[in-house]
C-alpha cells in the first residue's frame, strides 16, 4: 500500500511534466497544423543554455529564465527560418525538415558539450516528505507540480481571456478570414512557435534534474511519451493533453514500480497503438470532416 | 522480362566488383547492400504512398532476429539454414509490417511517424522484456566460405556475394511492384483518396499492402546485416540508424530505387570518410567530432535537400538521362509531397 501511494504521487509529478510537454505539442499543432518532431531537440538545446548560465552565475533561477528565453527565441527562429519556407498542406516536408533539425542540433550539442551526462542539480530537495510514515511527494516534485499548473493556468488565461489569445486562435483556425480582419497571421504563427518551444523547454528543465543528467538525448523519451499523450488527448485539445498526461504519467510510474523500468516504453507504445486503432483522432478530439 | 534481366546484370556486375575490393571494403559493400534493401522499401513507401515510417530500423531488426533464431535452429547443410533463415526473416518482418500497415491504413502523416518513432524507442525495452537476449542480442550463425571457393575468395568477399544476391532478391520484386498495377494504385491513393475510392481502389488495403511490401525487403536487409556481423543487437538498430535510413531515402530522391542505391552508399561511406578525416584532429575535439560531424552534415543535407531540391539525387539522374533520347518512355511521378 505504501508503495502504491508513493508510486501514485511520483506518477503525478511525472504526469505534470508530460502534460506540459504535450501541451507544447498541442500549441504548435493549433498554431501551424504541424507536429514538431524537433521539439525535444530544441528543448534540450534550451536546457543546455540554462545549464551554461547556471554554471556561470551559480543561480538556478537565472538559468531557468535563460532557458525559457532561449526556447522562445529558438522556436521563433526555426519558424521564421525553416518552417515558413515549406509548402503548406503537406505534412511530409515539415516532418523531414524537423528530423534534419534534430540531427543537426543533437550532433551540434554533442560536439560542443561532449556526449557525457552532465549532472543538473534541482533547486529543492528530492527527499520525499513522510506523511504517517509513507513517503509521498518531494519538495522538488511539489515545485514541478506548482510550476506546471501555473504555466498551464497562464496559457489557458492567455488563450481564453486576452485579445492576443483570441488573435492566436483566430489565426490558427481561419487564417484567410483573420487576415482580412486585420490579424497579423504570420506573426501569430511565429508567436505560437515561440510559446510552444518555451513551454517544452520548461518541461525539459523540470525533468532533467530527476534523470541521469543532461545529455543531447535526455529528452527523447519524454518527447515520445508526450507525443503519445498529445495523440491520446487529441492533438487539438489542451484539456485532453492535461488529463492524458496525468494518466500516462501514472501508468508509467506504476509499470516502472511493479514490473520494470524497461517495460514502461512498451506499455506506452501499446496504449498509443490501442488509441490510434480505436479512435485515431484521440479521445478528446472533435469529429473530423467527412472525406467520402 | 526487362526488370529481372537488368537485376541479374547488376547482380553479376556487383559480384564482379567484389574482386577489386579488399576485405574491409567488401564488408562495407555488404552493409551497403543491407541498407539498400531497407531504403528501397522505405523510399517506395514514402514516395508512392506518402506514409513516413521512422521505424524501418525496427523492421530490419525483426528480420535480423528472425533470421538469427531460425537459421541457428536448423541442423543441416548451410544452404538449408540460409534459406530457412531468410524465410523466417521475411515472415517476421512481413508480419510486423502488416500490423503497422493495419494501423497506417487509419492514420495520416504525423500520427504514423509518431507511432513508428515510439516503436524505435521501445526496441531496447522489447529486447530485454521479450526473450531476445537483452542488450547482448542474438548470435547469428556463421556462414563459412564453401569448400569449392575457399581457395579463391576471402570470407568478407563471400559475405558480400551473399549480401548482393539477397539484396537483389529483395529489391527486384519491389521494382516490379512499383512499375506495375500496384504502383499505379499507390499513386492514385496518394493523389486523392476519395477519387481512388470512387474508382474502386480501397485505400486502406493499398496502404497496408504497401507497408508489407516495404517491410519485407527491410527484413531481408536485417538478415544481410546478421550474416555480415554474425549478431543482432538492439543497439545496432536505434533511432540514429533509423533516421539515417530516412536520410538515404530523401537524399536519394523519394520513390526512386536508383536514388535508394545512391543514398545507401552515402550513409555507409560518408560517416566512415568523415571519421577517417576527423581521426587526424588531435585529442578531445577529435573525439567529440567522431560520429557526430557526419550526423550534423546529414541533418544539414536533409534540410537543404527538402527546401531547395526535393527531387533528390534521382532528379539529377533523370536530367542526365533526359539529355540523351531514350527509347522507352517510363511513367514518372510528379507528386511532391
Amino acid at each position: 500500500m505504501d508503495r502504491f501511494v508513493f508510486l501514485i504521487s511520483a506518477g503525478l509529478a511525472r504526469g505534470a511534466v508530460l502534460a506540459l510537454f504535450a501541451l507544447s505539442l498541442v500549441i504548435v499543432w493549433r498554431a501551424a497544423r504541424v507536429v514538431n518532431f524537433a521539439q525535444a531537440a530544441m528543448a534540450v538545446t534550451a536546457v543546455y543554455a540554462a545549464f551554461a548560465v547556471t554554471a556561470a552565475t551559480g543561480s538556478y533561477w537565472a538559468g531557468l529564465l535563460t532557458g525559457l528565453a532561449a526556447g522562445a527565441l529558438l522556436g521563433a527562429a526555426v519558424e521564421r527560418g525553416l518552417m515558413r519556407r515549406l509548402p503548406a498542406h503537406a505534412p511530409l516536408p515539415g516532418i523531414i525538415v524537423a528530423i534534419g533539425l534534430v540531427m543537426m542540433l543533437q550532433a551540434g550539442l554533442a560536439i560542443a558539450f561532449g556526449p557525457e551526462h552532465r549532472p543538473m542539480h534541482p533547486p529543492f530537495s528530492e527527499r520525499p516528505f513522510l506523511i504517517g510514515g509513507v513517503p509521498v511527494l518531494s519538495p522538488y516534485d511539489l515545485f514541478t507540480l506548482i510550476a506546471a499548473a501555473a504555466v498551464m493556468g497562464a496559457l489557458a488565461l492567455l488563450f481564453g481571456r486576452t485579445s492576443l489569445g483570441l488573435q492566436l486562435r483566430a489565426a490558427a483556425f481561419a487564417p484567410e478570414t483573420s487576415r482580412l480582419l486585420g490579424v497579423r497571421v504570420p506573426r501569430m504563427v511565429t508567436l505560437g512557435w515561440a510559446l510552444a518551444v518555451a513551454t517544452a523547454a520548461l518541461a525539459a528543465m523540470l525533468l532533467v534534474p530527476t534523470e541521469l543528467g543532461l545529455n543531447p538525448h535526455a529528452v527523447d523519451l519524454l518527447f515520445v511519451n508526450a507525443f503519445a499523450v498529445a495523440v491520446i488527448g487529441g492533438l487539438d485539445s489542451p484539456i485532453g493533453a492535461l488529463l492524458a498526461g496525468v494518466g500516462v504519467g501514472l501508468l508509467v510510474s506504476l509499470v516502472t514500480g511493479y514490473a520494470s523500468a524497461s517495460a514502461a516504453p512498451l506499455a506506452v507504445l501499446a496504449l498509443l497503438t490501442l488509441v490510434l486503432l480505436v479512435r485515431p483522432g484521440g479521445v478528446f478530439s472533435a469529429k473530423e470532416a467527412r472525406t467520402a | 522480362m526487362k526488370i529481372p534481366l537488368r537485376a541479374l546484370l547488376l547482380t553479376v556486375l556487383g559480384i564482379g566488383a567484389t574482386f577489386g575490393l579488399d576485405p574491409f571494403r567488401n564488408y562495407q559493400l555488404a552493409t551497403v547492400a543491407a541498407c539498400f534493401a531497407a531504403v528501397a522499401g522505405l523510399t517506395v513507401l514514402v514516395g508512392l504512398t506518402g506514409q513516413l515510417s521512422l521505424g524501418h530500423a525496427v523492421l530490419m531488426a525483426a528480420g535480423g532476429y528472425g533470421f538469427a533464431f531460425a537459421a541457428s535452429a536448423v541442423e543441416g547443410p548451410w544452404p538449408l539454414a540460409l534459406l530457412v533463415g531468410l524465410v523466417a526473416a521475411v515472415a517476421v518482418a512481413g508480419l510486423l509490417g502488416l500490423l503497422l500497415g493495419m494501423a497506417a491504413a487509419r492514420l495520416r502523416g504525423p500520427y504514423l511517424a509518431g507511432l513508428t518513432l515510439a516503436l524505435v524507442i521501445a526496441l531496447p525495452s522489447a529486447a530485454s522484456t521479450l526473450p531476445l537476449g537483452a542488450d547482448q542480442g542474438a548470435r547469428a550463425p556463421f556462414f563459412a566460405v564453401p569448400e569449392a571457393l575457399a581457395a579463391l575468395i576471402a570470407l568478407e568477399q563471400w559475405h558480400a556475394w551473399l549480401a548482393i544476391v539477397i539484396a537483389a532478391v529483395a529489391v527486384t520484386p519491389l521494382v516490379m511492384l512499383r512499375s506495375g498495377r500496384a504502383g499505379l494504385r499507390m499513386r492514385a491513393v496518394l493523389d486523392d483518396e476519395t477519387a481512388a475510392r470512387l474508382s474502386g481502389v480501397d485505400p486502406g488495403l493499398v496502404k497496408a499492402g504497401a507497408f508489407v511490401a516495404s517491410a519485407v525487403p527491410a527484413g531481408l536487409g536485417g538478415a544481410i546485416l546478421a550474416i555480415a556481423t554474425q549478431q543482432v543487437t538492439p543497439g545496432g538498430y536505434g533511432l540514429a540508424f533509423s533516421l539515417l535510413l530516412v536520410v538515404a531515402a530523401v537524399v536519394g530522391g523519394l520513390g526512386s530505387i536508383g536514388g535508394a542505391a545512391i543514398g545507401s552508399v552515402l550513409i555507409v561511406f560518408l560517416p566512415w570518410i568523415v571519421d577517417e578525416l576527423v581521426a587526424a584532429v588531435p585529442s578531445d575535439l577529435g573525439q567529440r567530432l567522431d560520429g557526430n560531424l557526419a550526423v550534423l552534415l546529414f541533418g544539414a543535407g536533409l534540410i537543404a535537400m527538402t527546401l531547395a531540391w526535393p527531387g533528390g539525387a534521382a532528379r539529377l539522374l533523370d536530367r542526365l538521362r533526359a539529355a540523351r533520347p531514350s527509347r522507352l518512355a517510363t511513367p514518372t511521378t510528379t507528386t511532391e509531397r
